[in-house]
């Protein structure tokens, strides 16, 4: 029986379950203080987006933390999953009755498309070293919204229909429909998410992180992060591992996008919701989180999406805010004199830095 | 006809391309490093003009002169407070960091000066030149845009072969350490090159602000990250590489404007850096460099 | 046939001649030697045969299999392993997965697996933890089994690379200056361990190293290395007392 929790002693694990734990009490509380009528409505429209955002943080923490890769496109993935899946339940809403059906196909081909398109993306780049992943991820963002604001895709009697740029090539009948109107967007997304399914997204990202991360091919990708001449030198496949990290990254931005696209009546590709603003809102969220906790990402998202919701005033200096929360996040983990500080103080805050477990 | 001046139009807007990417390559040459803010002072630059010329009513070349001052500065204190601390930081905590004085000169701008569109009057007197029985016109600032582009290029490679500061900052490229041991000024010299880097930015702004004559606070990022793309696709760290890319880069748009999609053209810019990466990593010009190890 | 065996290989960098016309063949359990003054091209050496260079000619043969312009990865696959002069481990992982890292591809299972947490993820990881315990206790490191690996002190890093090196299983070791940085004691100790991994592992091993008293007291031949080319090759005690690389050494 002892020997039954053995693995709770593992620190990496305990502390796994924290954060499992966290996400549900936190749910339970939210439920709870609705149940009794104690939320107002801009907190409960909030909801869905909190987890919106606490998954696709997720899938970047992997990216950044992990992979060690900055990307700038994670809104584009998102952007893939949201307009796959939404295109998708719009062709087949009148086919599948039970909701619960429809979301979880909706979610594998959204998540199944932003991986790929991660994939696809990554082919190129991720073979290369330096920076050029941000700067592809940000032009493929861009590219993914300037595609979907061109993109028109109609269902008739004849079938499915698709053109670029005129919609007049569509050469639909009278009476049929745009799935896809250009840059007015997908309407009429059945609207399946809530945040019951928004919290099991959660959860579901995170088990497949942390059991990613604490697996064989979880410590090579750490380890290309770490080293990647000594990662070649052991024998492991460096662009192998950083494709399979990074697809799965995207393919986690994408769910995010899942769950964007069937909380909204009307979905369209603007740069405030799946622009470079939104890659580096997310990349806040991830580095103020602690670039390699997934626990710090989620909780860094609900914070900073709350607080300037909650404080209007500050709302007009959001932008500002997060950009200086970016420098001085860098500037205080990595330049000399704020490590001498670190290091002089460092015994007030003493932790036992030889039981310090790795991560 | 109209080729032709789809492609006067392309080489002009590659030459604004190409004093940006000047910038991202001295800096990349230098410090190794991405200036992902290197775009934003490009619009910095065009706020000061667009202010004293329409605001104060300040004589355009003074105006030009300031905002070269104010973005030279500019530049130079961006390294000196956000980069300098980070120079044996890990790439991704400097890109990131790159990243977010990028998004903090945005939206400081944004406060400052609002998101509303100014309309940018071209500071350049040139009249129109029409040719070919007025079938063919080729605009003043694209004439002007062409030769102050091979003007700085000429000047810029003179530099560095004929001036110490510019041997300086070949030996800062090819190896910090050894150049630091060597006597040379390694600090001096990062900061001489975000110096020279900025300055040209300020230009760049005026000149692309004259040829499309709108500002707001992210009129410098899409060009921002156009140049660098010309940069890479003419490779990375070559200056002859990012006048090359540039030019190209900028046809490769306006007839893709013309000929495609306008919409569309963009997605193709970006296109052409995902092909570049695919099948020649190190650019046109670029070599490849060894890992020590 | 000899475990490896180099001919004619030669590489340049701008209008330098790094490496040029080098040969070298050692037999399977030998301790073999690289020694030479700096810059003389010993790591660009080590560089070429463990594929992060492609050398410009010649060919390199490990156990009879042409591994010649193969990828790093390969050659690893293919049984060469190798440490680094300025220590490269995976810094931020723990001394047992740097390990587990180096155990990588011998012992496997499916990414699915590890995310569904399936039998075999417990079964293979266990296996895993086992060896890579026994090749911690190899180098007296099983105590620091959970430290991070950038925590260690440099002696120990230097034994951890050689253990995750050795953790791939390889045909032939590679170790650049294993002795950089530690003290006598240290040296020695590294010295028993060398000799040790040697005989118990049955292992093939090419050192570079300048301590003098490391290279006498273990290598039984050794190469000597002078502006890229080979100055003189034999048996240990000849070549030490060879009048040409006492000069190479100590100048006019």
């Amino acid at each position: 029986m002892k020997d039954k929790f053995n693995f709770l002693k593992n620190s990496s694990v305990k502390s796994m379950f924290v954060t499992y734990a966290i996400v549900i009490v936190a749910y339970l509380v939210m439920e709870a203080l609705m149940f009794t009528g104690s939320v107002n409505y801009l907190l409960m429209d909030l909801l869905v987006p909190l987890c919106v955002y606490s998954i696709v943080a997720i899938g970047l923490c992997l990216c950044v933390g992990y992979l060690g890769e900055l990307s700038l496109g994670h809104a584009g993935f998102m952007c893939i999953g949201a307009f796959t899946s939404a295109t998708f339940s719009s062709l087949t809403k009148e086919f599948i009755s039970n909701e619960i059906v429809a979301f979880l196909l909706a979610f594998v081909i959204g998540t199944i498309f932003a991986g790929l398109f991660g994939f696809l993306i990554g082919i190129p780049v991720l073979r290369l070293r330096g920076d050029y992943l941000a700067i592809v991820t940000l032009a493929f963002g861009e590219i993914i919204k300037n595609i979907i604001n061109v993109l028109f895709i109609g269902k008739d009697s004849k079938g499915i229909h698709v053109a670029i740029v005129d919609p007049d090539a569509l050469k639909m009948e009278a009476d049929g429909k745009y799935i896809i109107n250009g840059a007015k967007g997908i309407s009429g997304t059945p609207h399946l998410s809530n945040f019951t399914i928004g919290v099991i997204l959660i959860l579901i990202s995170l088990f497949i992180v942390y059991n990613l991360v604490h697996s064989r091919s979880g410590r090579a990708v750490m380890a290309i992060r770490d080293n990647r001449i000594a990662a070649e030198s052991v024998g492991l496949n460096v662009t192998g591992y950083k494709l399979m990290a990074f697809s799965i990254s995207a393919a986690i931005a994408g769910a995010g996008g899942v769950l964007y696209a069937h909380n909204l009546s009307t979905l369209t590709a603007t740069p405030a919701n799946f622009g470079y603003n939104m890659s580096i809102m997310i990349l806040v969220f991830v580095v103020l989180g602690g670039m390699r906790s997934f626990r710090g990402s989620i909780i860094a998202a609900v914070l900073l999406t709350m607080l300037p919701e909650m404080l209007r005033g500050l709302s007009d200096y959001r932008m500002l805010i997060y950009s200086v929360v970016l420098i001085a996040m860098m500037l205080f983990n990595w330049s000399p004199k704020f490590k001498e500080l670190r290091s002089k103080y460092a015994g007030v805050f003493k932790r036992n830095k030889k039981s310090k477990e790795a991560v | 006809m109209s080729f032709i001046s789809y492609l006067i139009n392309g080489i002009s807007l590659g030459s604004i391309y190409a004093i940006i990417a000047l910038g991202y390559t001295m800096v990349y040459g230098i410090a190794k490093m991405l200036n992902f803010a290197h775009g934003d002072v490009i619009m910095i630059g065009c706020y000061v003009v667009f202010t004293t010329v329409t605001g104060l009513g300040l004589n355009p070349y003074l105006s030009i002169l300031l905002s070269v001052i104010v973005c030279t500065v500019l530049g130079v204190v961006i390294e000196k407070i956000a980069y300098k601390p980070l120079r044996k930081a890990p790439p991704l905590a400097v890109l990131i960091t790159a990243i977010g004085v990028s998004y903090f000169l945005q939206n400081f701008a944004l406060l400052i000066f609002g998101a509303d569109t100014k309309s940018f009057t071209s500071v350049i007197p040139m009249n129109n030149i029409k040719l070919a029985g007025d079938k063919l016109v080729i605009s003043g600032v694209a004439m002007v845009t062409v030769c102050i582009c091979i003007v700085i290029m000429l000047a810029l490679m003179t530099f560095i072969k004929r001036t110490k500061a510019g041997q300086a900052m070949l030996a800062v490229s090819e190896d910090k350490d050894a150049a630091q041991l060597m006597g040379v000024n390694v600090n001096g010299t990062i900061s001489l090159t975000f110096a020279i880097g900025s300055g040209l930015a300020a230009i760049a702004g005026v000149l692309l602000c004259s040829a499309y004559p709108t500002l707001t606070p992210y009129t410098g990022s899409m060009p921002g990250i156009k140049a660098f793309t010309a940069a890479v696709f003419g490779g990375i760290g070559s200056i002859p590489g990012a006048f090359i890319g540039g030019i190209l880069l900028g046809i490769i748009e306006i007839l893709g404007k013309a000929y495609i999609s306008s919409q569309l053209s963009d997605a193709i810019v970006f296109a052409v850096l995902i092909i570049v990466l695919l099948v020649r990593p190190t650019g046109i010009l670029g070599k490849a460099v060894h890992e020590k190890v | 046939m000899s475990m490896l065996e180099v001919r004619n290989l030669g590489i340049s960098f701008g209008g330098l001649r790094a490496v040029d016309n080098f040969n070298i063949k050692i037999e399977k359990g030998q301790l073999y030697g690289l020694i030479g003054p700096n810059g003389a091209g010993k790591t660009t050496l080590f560089n070429l045969l463990t594929g992060v260079y492609k050398p410009d000619k010649g060919v390199i043969l490990l156990d009879g299999e042409d591994i010649t312009g193969k990828k790093t990865t390969d050659i690893n696959k293919a049984g060469i392993a190798r440490t680094f002069q300025n220590i490269r481990l995976f810094k931020d992982l723990s001394v047992l997965d740097n390990v587990k890292v180096g155990l990588h591809n011998s012992f496997r299972y499916s990414v699915l697996t590890g995310i569904l947490r399936l039998p075999k993820f417990r079964k293979v990881e266990k296996e895993m933890n086992q060896k890579a315990m026994e090749l911690l206790k190899v180098f007296g490191l099983e105590n620091e089994a959970h430290f991070v690996a950038s925590n260690l002190p440099y002696g120990k890093q230097r034994k951890l690379e050689i253990a995750r090196a050795l953790a791939t299983n390889p045909k032939l070791l590679l170790l650049d200056e294993p002795a950089a940085g530690m003290n006598p004691n240290e040296t020695k100790e590294l010295m028993d361990t060398i000799r040790f991994v040697q005989k118990e592992f049955d292992m093939t091993i090419l050192l570079i190293e300048h301590d003098m008293k490391l290279v006498s007291g273990i290598c039984e031949e050794l190469t000597v290395l002078n502006f890229g080319q080979v100055l003189t090759q034999g048996e240990t005690s000849k070549v030490l007392n060879d009048p040409q690389v006492i000069t190479a050494y100590l100048g006019e």
